[in-house]
């Protein structure tokens, strides 16, 4: 039996098969939505080009060269260089590095506090829903640029906090869909089997709700990358979020502000590189709904 | 916020109540629910303000005071008191529109929000006009043409709402439209030479100029808003279209929409009379969801056009730790935003005939 034949069989014989199988064909659904390839390429070209930055930069990201100032785009500075004569392409390379983490760290802090707070409202229900489903309100109900720009303020200015203050602004709209997700099969018969088993609260909500959460989560988080990316480079943009010398997308727009007259390049490049990463992960959440959730269907 | 838009079919009959009773809970139970986020929204900024390595005390006496002259203020001001008491006074000073004192203008707080909030308003209302004028018939078109190219490129034009960043695009736009080919015009509200030439009526210089009769001042006025606000106005579209679209095809699926052509009535008049007056009340949920983070979204559009309004007093408070000054503008932001969105959800309840029934 070919391995096709083992991931596509009807009647899985062990748990591994049946996950395989089911894994194998959201990827072919997955690869079939043009939209979603184009996604995929994009978020995994970011990751290639974030570890292999130094081999892909043609030049150190924070070395001046003030001879070489606001060069235009050309065969030996591929996007120009800034007001400091540093190349843009090797910045923006490294810039890569940058926001990798910062929606990786944002999604590894925000996803499973909102997962755990939405699983537990849903699970007991009664005044412990009414408490955590009221905090979730309220900060679903504030604006989120505006939030996240109070904290910084009251954080300080930096990369560090402002991951933390995006993180703040991010978690509650999980919670709402994992708490959701949780009351569609709370009374659902095998919760139950689990209660009447003797199994924990814990153990309930641990092994059998969040991994049912998990897959509209990943659509979620993947749609909000675009968001934490933007509302990232809007802190760096303002002066919030990164610190120079460190080649942020957001930050590098603001320097090429004073130039964009001129020296075009200078606040365009970093631009486009926001754009098409964030487009990448837009495009990866939708492909990725359209799999996950057939409910939607071709309709969003 | 699709989950939010649909449920109203769903859900189970109400109990017999009486009609105007159900609607008045309704309408009291989303106005409890917005004083609570009121609520909500202030312990929030308590809180930042709280956090703030600023120490109040020092910002009074210098760090030079001697210690007893130090305890002596930070009782005086209060600081001492349990958290409790201080959060109850900072409640009440807010009610009352005492925001404190800006440092960076000099000036109280409320006074300064009130003098530039029209700049943000006239730039918003703008941007959703144009959001709505141009994506309401993107969406209905694109599903109408289910699945041809145009419905696609909307779709896509729709994902590229979420992707760009609205001061890049601010940016580029005033690197091309105003530099490069100067037809609109730069930074700001209204060019040097016209500033001050009519009277300030309602703070819309659009507005005051057409009163006062001015062409020439509401020509320039126009053309500096025109950019930031279609910049405003793309994202809104975005999304906009993108909610039309969707709740259009979810009519277009009904039977009765079948019946209706089947009956030969003509496409158009299926279209705009069957099947897009049902979705009007979702839309008004959904435009009005976009008015409210146009508020927001001017906070970046406005730092790049240098646009006089709460977002540009926001960012220059922030640069300059004005505390106060910053809280304040957050408060007044948070409070729109919420007043906003619960608003449009009791315009959804007075105009749809289910959730009034």
């Amino acid at each position: 039996m070919s391995t096709i034949d083992w991931l596509i069989d009807d009647a899985p014989s062990s748990r591994l098969q049946a996950r395989a199988g089911r894994l194998y064909r959201l990827s072919r659904m997955l690869l079939r939505n043009p939209l979603a390839v184009v996604g995929i390429v994009i978020v995994t070209a970011l990751v290639l080009v974030a570890i292999f930055a130094p081999l892909i930069a043609t030049a150190s990201p924070t070395e001046q060269d003030l001879a070489n100032r606001l060069l235009a785009p050309g065969a030996d500075h591929w996007m120009g260089t800034d007001e400091l004569g540093r190349d843009i392409w090797s910045r923006v390379v490294f810039g890569a590095r940058i926001t990798l983490m910062i929606v990786a760290i944002v999604a590894v802090i925000s996803a499973p506090v909102g997962l755990v707070v939405g699983a537990v409202a849903g699970y007991y229900g009664g005044w412990v829903d009414r408490i955590l489903m009221g905090l979730t309100d309220v900060f679903l109900s504030l604006p989120r640029l505006v939030l996240a720009l109070a904290f910084v303020a009251a954080l300080g200015p930096g990369i560090e906090n402002a991951v933390i203050a995006i993180a703040i602004t991010t978690w509650p709209s999980y919670a709402r869909i994992a708490r959701a997700e949780t009351l569609t099969f709370r009374n659902a018969e095998f919760i139950s089997a689990m209660r009447l088993q003797g199994a924990s609260a814990v153990r309930v909500i641990g092994t059998g709700i969040l991994p049912l959460c998990t897959s509209s989560m990943i659509i979620r988080v993947t749609l909000d990358m675009a968001g934490i990316i933007l509302t990232a480079a809007g802190l760096g943009f303002i002066g919030l979020g990164a610190q120079p010398p460190l080649p942020e997308w957001g930050a590098m727009i603001s320097r090429g502000r004073a130039f964009i007259l001129d020296q075009w390049w200078v606040a365009t490049m970093p631009g486009l590189a926001i754009v098409v990463v964030s487009l990448g992960f837009c495009f990866l959440g939708d492909g990725l709904r359209d799999v996950l959730d057939p409910k939607h269907g071709d309709k969003a | 916020m699709t989950q939010d838009a649909t449920p109203a079919s769903l859900q189970p009959p109400r109990q017999m109540m009486g009609r105007g009773n159900a609607w008045l809970r309704g309408l009291g139970a989303v106005l409890v629910s917005m004083a609570m986020t009121f609520l909500g929204l202030i312990a929030i900024t308590f809180f930042v303000g709280r956090v703030v390595p600023i120490d109040p005390v020092i910002a009074v006496v210098g760090d030079r005071a001697p210690i007893e002259v130090y305890n002596a203020v930070r009782a005086e001001m209060g600081l001492d008191d349990p958290l409790i008491l201080q959060f109850l006074r900072y409640v009440a000073d807010v009610l009352t529109g005492d925001l404190g004192m800006s440092i960076s203008t000099g000036g109280r707080v409320i006074d300064d929000l009130v003098r530039v909030f029209p700049a943000t308003l006239e730039l918003a209302t703008l941007g959703i006009i144009i959001g709505v004028l141009l994506g309401v018939p993107m969406g209905v078109y694109a599903a109408s043409h289910h699945g041809t190219f145009v419905d696609h490129a909307i779709r896509v034009l729709g994902l590229v709402g979420y992707a760009v960043p609205a001061f890049w695009l601010g940016l580029v736009g005033l690197a091309v439209l105003y530099a490069r080919l100067q037809i609109v015009g730069g930074p700001g509200r209204l060019d040097f030479f016209y500033d001050g030439l009519v009277p300030p009526v309602t703070g819309l210089i659009l507005v005051d100029s057409l009163l006062a009769g001015d062409m020439a001042v509401f020509r320039n006025a126009f053309s500096h808003i025109i950019l930031p606000a279609a910049v405003l106005g793309f994202f809104s579209l975005a999304y906009i279209s993108r909610m039309t679209r969707s709740f259009m095809l979810d009519q277009l699926s009904q039977d009765f929409i079948m019946t209706a052509r089947v009956k030969g009535i003509s496409e158009r008049r299926v279209i705009w009379h069957h099947a897009f007056r049902p979705i009007r009340v979702p839309l008004v949920t959904v435009i009005g969801l976009s008015y409210a983070s146009l508020l927001e979204g001017s906070v970046m559009i406005e730092t790049v056009f240098s646009w006089p309004g709460i977002g540009n007093y926001l960012t220059t408070a922030l640069l300059n730790a004005d505390m106060n000054a910053v809280l304040g503008a957050t408060l007044v932001i948070g409070m729109v935003f919420i007043l906003i969105n619960k608003g449009s959800d009791v315009l959804y309840r007075l105009i749809d005939p289910r959730a009034r029934a």
